[in-house]
C-alpha cells in the first residue's frame, strides 16, 4: 500500500507542480520531467518527441512477446551457439530481407547485406568487409550453402548500367557497383538491343552469376566446393511479379 | 529435376563457363510461379502433394523391408553366417536410404520458404507490395551483425520497406576510406544522400563472435585469418578502452562491454562521412546505438548527440 501511494505521489507530484506553475507547456521541461518520472519508476524511457526510438522499442517488444518468450527452449539453445546451413548475400534494399522473403528463422541463415548483393574478388586491401563475412561463414560456421540473392528494381544495378554519369558522381557508390562490370559488359554484348528495363533485369541476374564466380576466388570457398562440402547457389527475387528462381553452380 | 534456362538469349553462354576452368553452371530448379496463372498453381500444389505422398510411401516400404529383414535375422538364428552378413549389409543400406530421404534439402528449403512468404505476406498485402514495387523510402539505415540470430526483421519486427540494412561481421562501421571501405561507404551514401533516411542505428549483440575475435587478438598483433582479424580491428579503440577500464572482469564480461563500446566506436566513425556529419548537424539524421542480448532477451537503445556550437571570436 505504501509503495502504491508513493508511486502515485511520484507521478502526480512533479506534474501537479508543473501544471500549477505554468500555463504554457515548455517542451524541454516536459521532457525532463517525464524522464525523471521514468527514472524514479526505474523504467527505460526515450524523449517523448522521438517516435523513431519508440518504434524500435515497440518492434523489439513485439518480437520479445510473440517470438522470443513464446519459444524459450529454441532461443536458449540458440544462445549457446549458431549452426546455420546458409550464408546468404543479399542486397541492403529494405524490401528484400532474406528472413522475410525466404522465411528464415533465427539461426538458419548467416547474412551479409550490401549494395547490389555483390561479391567482389578476393582482395585483402579493398574488400575486407565481405571477405570477413565469407571467411567466418565458411571457416568457422562451415555453412553448406552460399546463396547470392539478387532482386528486381535494384538501385545498385541501375547505377551500374547508367554509368558513366557526368552530371552526378558519388564518393563511393560508383566505385562499388563497378564490381558488376563483367555482368554489364555481357548484357550489353548479348542484349544491347533490348529496352533498358529488360537490360536491367538481365544485369540483375547476370551480376548474381558474376558474384558466384567471384566467390571461387576465395581459397577457402574453392576448397569447400571442390571437396563437395559446400554448394554455391544463386537466386533472384522478383517483387514486381512475386516470383523467386534459384540455380546452383555445378562442379565436375 | 528440370533444367530450364531463365533467359534464352544468354543461356548458351552460361552452360559452359570457361573463365573458372573446371566449373560450369547448371540451371537447376526454376519455380514456375511467375509464368503461371492462379489455377495452374493449384495443379502444381496437387502435383507437389502427390510427389510428397510418393516419397512418404517410398520410405514406408523401405522401413517395412528393414523390419522384415531384421525379424528374419532374429528369427532364424541358425542362418549361415554368410547369409546373416548379407542381410545385415542390406539392412544398413536401406537405413541409409531412409536417412537420405529425410536429409535436409536446401533447394526445397528455399522453395518452401518463398512459397510461405508469398502466400502469407505477399499475396495478403497487395497494396503494400504494389507500392514497394515502385520504390522504397525507409526511415532507417541499420547496421546489424551477420549472425544468424540477430536479423533486424526479426528482433525489431521491421516490415518490408522500413529499413535499409547493412550486415557484416560485428556490425561495424569503419571510418571514411574510399579504398579500403567502399562497400560500407556506398551503403551509407545511398541511404543518406539518395534515400534520405532519418535514422542510422548500429546494433551490437551478445555472444558476438567478431567481438570475441577482436578481444582474442594477441597483444603482439599476430593474426591468423585472411580477413576477419583485420576487419574487426576497426573497433580496436573499444578493446583498448574495455581492457583498461575493466581488466578485473572475466573475459566474457569484457567481451560484453566491448560489444557496446564497439557500437560507440562505429557511431563515431559515422561522423567521418561528410554527408552524415552534415545531416546530423542539420538534424535531418539521428544516430542511435543499440545492443540486443539474446541470452536475457533484452534490448537497449541510446542516442549519440552531436552538434557544432556557434563560433565566438575572441
Amino acid at each position: 500500500m505504501d509503495t502504491q501511494s508513493a508511486e502515485v505521489g511520484v507521478e502526480e507530484g512533479p506534474n501537479k507542480i508543473f501544471i500549477s506553475q505554468q500555463q504554457v507547456v515548455d517542451e524541454e521541461v516536459q521532457a525532463k520531467v517525464e524522464m525523471l518520472i521514468a527514472e524514479l519508476h526505474g523504467t527505460k524511457h526515450h524523449p517523448p518527441n522521438d517516435p523513431d526510438a519508440q518504434k524500435l522499442d515497440h518492434g523489439f517488444h513485439f518480437f520479445k512477446t510473440n517470438i522470443f518468450d513464446a519459444h524459450p527452449e529454441y532461443f536458449s539453445e540458440l544462445a549457446k551457439g549458431q549452426s546455420p546451413k546458409f550464408l546468404v548475400i543479399a542486397c541492403s534494399d529494405s524490401r528484400v530481407s532474406p528472413s522475410v522473403v525466404l522465411n528464415f528463422k533465427p539461426g538458419e541463415a548467416f547474412v551479409g547485406r550490401n549494395i547490389g548483393n555483390m561479391v567482389p574478388q578476393f582482395d585483402q586491401l579493398r574488400h575486407t568487409e565481405i571477405g570477413a563475412v565469407i571467411e567466418y561463414a565458411v571457416k568457422s560456421l562451415e555453412v553448406d550453402n552460399i546463396l547470392v540473392m539478387g532482386h528486381s528494381r535494384c538501385g545498385g544495378i541501375e547505377r551500374l548500367m547508367t554509368l558513366p554519369d557526368y552530371t552526378q558522381t558519388y564518393d563511393f557508390i560508383d566505385e562499388w557497383v563497378k564490381i558488376g562490370l563483367p555482368a554489364k559488359k555481357k548484357v550489353l554484348q548479348e542484349a544491347g538491343d533490348l529496352p533498358f528495363a529488360e537490360q536491367l533485369t538481365l544485369c540483375e541476374k547476370e551480376s548474381v552469376r558474376n558474384s558466384m564466380v567471384n566467390l571461387l576466388s576465395y581459397p577457402f570457398v574453392r576448397n569447400a566446393v571442390v571437396n563437395g562440402t559446400m554448394i554455391v547457389r544463386g537466386g533472384y527475387y522478383d517483387f514486381v511479379n512475386g516470383s523467386f528462381e534459384q540455380w546452383k553452380m555445378c562442379t565436375h | 529435376m528440370q533444367v530450364m534456362s531463365s533467359s534464352p538469349s544468354l543461356s548458351p553462354a552460361f552452360n559452359n563457363f570457361s573463365g573458372a576452368g573446371k566449373f560450369s553452371y547448371e540451371f537447376g530448379l526454376k519455380l514456375r510461379l511467375k509464368d503461371e496463372e492462379p489455377d495452374k498453381e493449384e495443379e502444381e500444389e496437387e502435383e507437389e502433394e502427390e510427389e510428397e505422398e510418393e516419397d512418404n510411401m517410398g520410405s514406408e516400404s523401405y522401413e517395412e523391408a528393414i523390419a522384415a529383414l531384421s525379424k528374419l535375422l532374429s528369427d532364424k538364428a541358425d542362418l549361415g553366417s554368410v547369409a546373416a552378413a548379407k542381410i545385415k549389409r542390406i539392412t544398413t543400406e536401406l537405413e541409409a536410404a531412409v536417412a537420405d530421404q529425410t536429409k535436409f534439402d536446401p533447394v526445397k528449403r528455399i522453395e518452401t520458404g518463398f512459397l510461405h512468404f508469398k502466400k502469407e505476406k505477399y499475396e495478403k498485402n497487395p497494396d503494400l507490395y504494389g507500392a514497394l514495387a515502385k520504390g522504397q523510402s525507409p526511415k532507417f539505415l541499420v547496421f546489424a551483425c551477420s549472425d544468424s540470430r540477430v536479423c533486424p526483421s526479426h528482433i525489431l519486427d521491421f516490415q518490408p520497406g522500413e529499413a535499409f540494412i547493412v550486415r557484416n561481421i560485428a556490425n561495424m562501421v569503419p571510418p571514411y576510406d574510399k579504398t579500403k571501405y567502399s562497400g560500407v561507404g556506398a551503403a551509407i551514401e545511398y541511404a543518406v544522400v539518395h534515400l534520405k533516411v532519418e535514422n542510422i542505428v548500429v546494433i551490437g549483440h551478445s555472444c558476438c563472435g567478431g567481438i570475441k575475435g577482436l578481444m582474442s587478438i594477441p597483444d603482439d598483433g599476430t593474426t591468423s585469418s585472411d580477413f576477419i582479424e583485420n576487419w574487426v580491428s576497426i573497433c580496436a579503440p573499444a578493446k583498448t578502452k574495455v581492457k583498461s577500464e575493466s581488466n578485473e572482469l572475466s573475459f566474457s564480461e569484457q567481451c560484453n562491454n566491448c560489444e557496446k563500446e564497439a557500437v560507440n566506436v562505429s557511431l563515431g566513425n559515422l561522423l567521418t562521412y561528410p554527408f552524415v556529419r552534415e545531416a546530423v548537424v542539420n538534424k535531418s539524421v539521428a544516430l542511435k546505438g543499440a545492443h540486443y542480448d539474446f541470452v536475457d532477451g533484452k534490448f537497449s537503445l541510446w542516442n549519440l548527440d552531436f552538434q557544432i556550437s556557434r563560433f565566438h571570436p575572441l
